[in-house]
């Protein structure tokens, strides 16, 4: 067992050679000479928005001498799971090999060649540990690499007198090819052997003494290289994260939102085109609902017709994502659908899913189309420029006031219509609700900046249960009226056998089942948001700012 | 965690060669080694040049007032870690006496070990004493080092006798013939005829070769620095059947 004691950066201006600096001349301790340095290709990989990174996990992939391994470790570097991925070479105990023994890493498919190719969702990865680790965080995201470099990795002894060896020194010399070139300083890393932690010590007191050597805290390697590209970890996230000032203009303020929401937006499009995941998808599309709710609810805040003028092209957008999305929704809640059936078969319902995949598939390829049409093309180019064009000077109203006069109305909306909604009130009524309820949410996310965190945080917390109960209602009705029209399709594409039509009938009561649920618990819902007490913190917390 | 004795009541018959060796496949083959010197002659501690020294001597570690984990060494090998000899280890049958349940006593202290190792070699002193019914008590397997003498075998027979008397868990045993000269013919005789007549006697043979007794010169063992010797696949092949016999699961990830 080794333990990382200290990380040192080599300065490369010193004028000392570091093979020099590494010698320790004149100490009780011998080096030995530097092996021939392995090549080490590494490529860090992560979901677009740094799910592994966010938790604290690093997933580098790493090839050495013919071998390339996935490696998954914490923040402290200490490896959690690991996975060979290439060529498999043979591995552990021969008698455990001869036994038949598979290891429970061992992949069913660890890809054509033996090779993964990147970016890759969780399924392509082989059945083990490593996997095991990566799916409550990864989740439906796909893998990409998010930096990639060469290390030329030299490895030293340190004896001690009886010519044991207590420490290891490493020295990368990485070279960042991936997101943008650049060499990063060479890292010396000490290690100290199991038990020999003080004779160690003392080695790297005489070390950090040196000239040309400097402490390099203990900034993971995947950091470096991002550095050294000039990127930093966890620079994408759907959330807006807009700083305001109460005072700002409230032309100047939704500008900035509103670029930062098209900055999403743009962010997620490649993604989407390639279909790298559904999150692309959702968290553009969510940008695109996002910047409708704010022209609609604020535009008139924007000088001359703006508002107007974009206002059609984004509902064009929103629609060019409605189908796909829409499947999207059903895939990734089919193995729960299936899962739920309880006179039916799973299998029963695989010509449904069939169908489902053959639309989707052809419903992407017209989204990919309408994404590098000349259309979005030239929205993307005229939003960007209206946008830069919006005076950053003073002019009434500030953003505070506007964003409370903004809130108190869509909160005003929300309690009216939800009180008028009765137990014989029409499905409408609350789908209408769950409409204002989102523009509601929207309102309060884009001037979040302005308020007290805990008080805001309140505030959407109350309103997420009222949406999530709104949301079931919503999503249930219009999966019941997908599934009939799916139905009807299939029937007349005579892909639909009897047994498919059942078991998809058995899924239309169950969303039924779940919808009626739903509207239960609206009223408990709505009375807890509409109390008194809730009431009071919505119009204190945008008072407030005002 | 499997754990393997290299035991004899005999002295000289190569145990340190074999614990040394068979711990360093062990750890190339990816499983993670713990290696016990129980030797006051710290000659496994000498060839990994580990000093044979243990805070508190065994008393502390018989005693449990320090934790075997604080005594550990690495090796100059990845995954062979060594808890070294000391020279108070001449009195562990003393220290066994005054512990409760003096036979257990090893297996309770190598129990939490388990988290941290799937393979332990203990390198025990020669003689048969409270050490050694520890000893037998804490393993799952014995590895028997045997020169085809017939005193040898004697004692391989009366070592079969002891074990199979034991209360509690017994360990298999897995005789092997080493320091063979296959120049004297009853080397020869004994060779061929043993392991037809018991199915303890492993078919991979240790020669007595002069590469082995370089050993202590290299301080390293002969696998590791002379991999494609003529000893080091004899070491290969006994570690392939000590792995199959003991029905050794594969290495973690």
């Amino acid at each position: 067992m080794r333990t990382v004691l200290r990380q040192f950066v080599l300065s490369r201006g010193a004028g000392a050679d570091p093979d020099e600096i590494l010698r320790l001349p004149g100490s009780a301790f011998a080096v030995s000479d530097g092996n021939r340095p392995a090549t080490l290709r590494r490529l860090w990989l992560d979901t677009f928005d740094w799910r592994l990174y966010r938790s604290g996990l690093t997933l580098e992939q790493v090839g050495t001498r013919g071998v390339t391994q996935l490696v998954l470790s914490g923040r402290d570097g200490a490896v959690i799971a690991a996975e060979q991925v290439g060529p498999r070479a043979a591995h552990g105990h021969p008698a455990a090999r001869e036994n038949g023994q598979a290891r429970p890493g061992a992949s069913p498919h660890p890809g054509p060649g033996g090779r993964l190719t990147w970016p890759a969702r969780l399924d392509a990865l082989p059945f083990g540990p490593l996997r095991d680790h990566l799916g409550p965080v990864v989740g439906v995201r796909a893998l990409l690499p998010v930096a990639r470099a060469v290390s030329a990795v030299g490895d030293r002894r340190v004896l001690n007198s009886d010519d044991k060896t207590i420490a290891r020194l490493t020295v990368d010399r990485m070279s960042v090819t991936y997101p943008a070139a650049g060499d990063a300083a060479p890292r010396l890393t000490v290690t100290a052997l199991r038990g020999y932690q003080s004779q160690a010590q003392r080695m790297i007191d005489l070390l950090a003494a040196v000239p040309g050597i400097a402490d390099g805290g203990s900034q993971p390697a995947l950091e470096t290289a991002l550095a050294a590209a000039g990127r930093r970890p966890g620079d994408y996230s759907s959330k807006i994260d807009v700083r305001l000032a109460p005072q700002m203009p409230a032309a100047a303020a939704l500008a900035a939102v509103l670029t930062a929401l098209f900055d999403t937006l743009e962010a997620n499009v490649p993604g989407t085109v390639r279909d790298l995941d559904p999150e692309f998808l959702h968290d553009l599309r969510i940008a695109v609902r996002r910047t409708r709710s704010a022209l609609k609810l604020a535009g008139d805040a924007l000088p001359g017709d703006l508002a107007r003028r974009f206002r059609a092209e984004f509902k064009w957008l929103g629609d060019l994502t409605t189908p796909t999305r829409d499947l999207d929704v059903y895939l990734l809640g089919y193995p729960d659908l299936a899962g739920r059936l309880l006179a039916a078969s799973a299998d029963d319902l695989a010509p449904f899913r069939d169908h489902l995949e053959r639309s989707r598939a052809a419903e992407q390829r017209k989204l990919a189309r309408g994404l590098r049409s000349a259309r979005f093309t030239r929205l993307a180019a005229g939003w960007r420029d209206a946008l830069a064009a919006v005076p950053a000077g003073r002019s009434r109203p500030a953003v505070a006031r506007l964003a409370a006069a903004r809130i108190a109305r869509a909160h005003r909306r929300v309690i009216r219509d939800g009180s008028a909604i009765g137990p014989t009130s029409p499905p409408e009524s609350l789908h209408e609700l769950r409409k204002r309820c989102k523009e509601l949410r929207y309102l309060l996310e884009f001037f979040a900046s302005l308020y007290d965190p805990a008080q805001h945080w309140q505030a959407v917390r109350e309103l997420k249960a009222l949406q999530d109960c709104l949301g079931e209602f919503q999503d249930t009705q219009v999966q019941q009226d997908e599934i009939r029209a799916f139905a009807a399709q299939m029937l007349e594409e005579r892909a639909a056998p009897a047994a498919t039509l059942l078991a998809m009938g058995e899924i239309a009561a169950g969303l039924a089942a779940r919808q009626r649920e739903a509207r239960t618990e609206f009223a408990g819902r709505f009375r807890d948001f509409a109390s008194p007490a809730s009431q009071t913190r919505i119009r204190a917390l945008t008072r407030a700012a005002a | 965690m499997k754990t393997f004795a290299t035991y004899n009541i005999k002295g000289g018959v190569g145990k340190t060669a074999t614990a040394v060796n068979l711990g360093y496949l062990a750890a190339r083959d990816g499983y993670r080694v713990l290696l016990w010197d129980l030797d006051p002659q710290a000659a496994t501690s000498f060839l990994f040049r580990i000093r044979p020294r243990v805070k508190g001597g065994g008393k502390a570690l018989i005693r449990g007032t320090r934790s075997i984990d604080d005594a550990i060494k690495a090796t100059d090998f990845d995954g062979l870690d060594l808890l070294p000899a000391d020279f108070t280890y001449r009195n562990l049958d003393l220290l066994l006496g005054a512990a409760k349940q003096p036979v257990r006593r090893l297996g309770s202290l190598l129990a939490p070990m388990s988290a941290e190792y799937d393979v332990v070699f203990l390198d025990c002193p020669p003689g048969i004493s409270l050490l050694s019914e520890s000893v037998l008590q804490a393993a799952d397997t014995l590895l028997v080092p045997l020169i085809p003498t017939t005193l040898s075998v004697r004692t391989l027979d009366q070592l079969t006798e002891f074990v199979s008397g034991l209360d509690g868990s017994r360990p298999s045993i897995l005789a092997f013939f080493s320091m063979i000269d296959r120049r004297k013919r009853l080397h020869r005789e004994i060779l061929e005829e043993l392991p037809a007549q018991r199915d303890d006697v492993a078919a991979a043979a240790i020669p007595a070769l002069s590469l082995i007794e370089q050993m202590s010169v290299q301080r390293a063992p002969v696998t590791a620095f002379a991999p494609r010797s003529a000893a080091a696949r004899r070491y290969e092949e006994l570690w392939r059947e000590a792995g199959k016999r003991s029905e050794l699961p594969p290495p973690p990830c």
